[in-house]
């Protein structure tokens, strides 16, 4: 039986030390594809009610990934959408594609998986940094007080790396568990499971997004704020309520 | 019983110890947490997409446990370091 855990094993190409992997080339393929669509769908924006049936679809896609940021993080989505927007409909598309025959999903290689969670580890004091400037930014890894600066510092590192491992192992125990399945039970039982991993590649690429967005909204602080508010509301309300 | 054999023997048993026992935790955690939300959506049918939601990152953060522990077995078995260490000394 001769399983490989990775599509970095399969090589289409290689010139010296200069190889394109199937990790690679299907990264290629998925961008191709994203790219493609978005250009459809954005050649001709209208207004109004008579709208392109791609522009509609493209929609309902961006309102409903911006819905979830703004209920997630509780501030304006616009700021965060192109980034944690790109990262969900990339592992999406990456993770949707194993129904085609002949794919290995880039995600379910190591190489991916990292490379995605060092783009949120690099993405949280960009963002935190431009939202309460440099001072501000690192006062937060001295709270709430200086001796937890080394726990803050360790965490950081540990949810990257478990943010990586985390997509990595359930994408490539599904491919894995594909492969057995077929070498004992051939005939029907690896469609099932195949779709199941459908739902868990949804659900990865779900997850992989709500964490970084948690992740950004942590360094950004717009959580307290907004529990602030809605404290303030409910007093507010509950003020009301006494006075009538 | 020479080195190579020790090692291979020692590599399979350990990744079985270690997943069996990686998902026994996860597992129970997981179930809880179901149970718990299960309640939870019971009582407030209205909140049930936020119970959902918390729920869903609940248990990736629970099963990455597991996942860890489904890793390094598959890193015993297939992409020993000790393994191939030895292959590439002996061999």
């Amino acid at each position: 039986m001769n399983l490989s855990i990775s599509p970095d094993d399969t090589l289409f190409f290689s010139w010296g030390f200069f190889e394109i992997n199937a990790t690679i080339l299907y990264t290629w393929i998925i961008m191709a594809i994203l790219f493609t669509v978005s250009w459809i769908a954005t050649r001709k924006i209208e207004k109004g009610v008579k709208i392109s049936r791609w522009q509609a679809a493209m929609e309902v896609i961006v309102d409903a990934i911006r819905g979830e940021i703004r209920e997630m993080m509780g501030s304006d989505p616009d700021r965060y959408l192109p980034f944690l927007g790109s990262l969900f409909l990339f592992i999406l598309t990456a993770n949707l594609l194993t129904i085609m025959p002949a794919y290995e999903a880039p995600t379910g290689s190591l190489s991916t998986a990292a490379a995605l969670a060092i783009v949120v580890f690099v993405s949280v004091p960009v963002f935190g940094i431009t939202e309460k400037g440099l001072g501000g930014y690192l006062k937060s890894y001295i709270k709430p007080s200086p001796v937890m600066l080394p726990f803050n510092i360790i965490s950081e590192l540990s949810r990257t790396l478990a943010l990586a491992v985390r997509l990595f192992g359930n994408i490539m125990s599904g491919t894995l568990i594909a492969g057995v399945l077929l070498s004992i039970a051939p005939f029907f039982v690896p469609v099932i499971m195949q779709v199941f991993g459908l739902i868990v590649g949804v659900i990865q690429a779900y997850i992989f997004t709500v964490l970084a967005a948690i992740y950004i909204a942590s360094a950004t602080q717009v959580q307290r704020k907004q529990e602030e508010k809605l404290k303030k509301q409910i007093n507010e309300k509950s003020k009301e309520e006494s006075d009538g | 019983m020479d080195s190579i054999t020790i090692i291979g023997a020692v590599s399979i048993i350990v990744s079985g110890i270690t997943i069996s026992l990686g998902s026994i935790g996860p597992a129970i955690g997981e179930g809880m947490a179901l149970a718990k939300a299960m309640t939870a959506i019971a009582q407030q049918p209205d909140k049930s997409s936020t119970i959902t939601r918390t729920l869903f990152i609940g248990l990736a953060m629970i099963e990455s446990t597991a996942i860890y522990c489904f890793v390094i077995a598959i890193i015993l078995i297939f992409v020993n370091p000790f393994w191939q260490h030895v292959i590439a000394a002996g061999g």
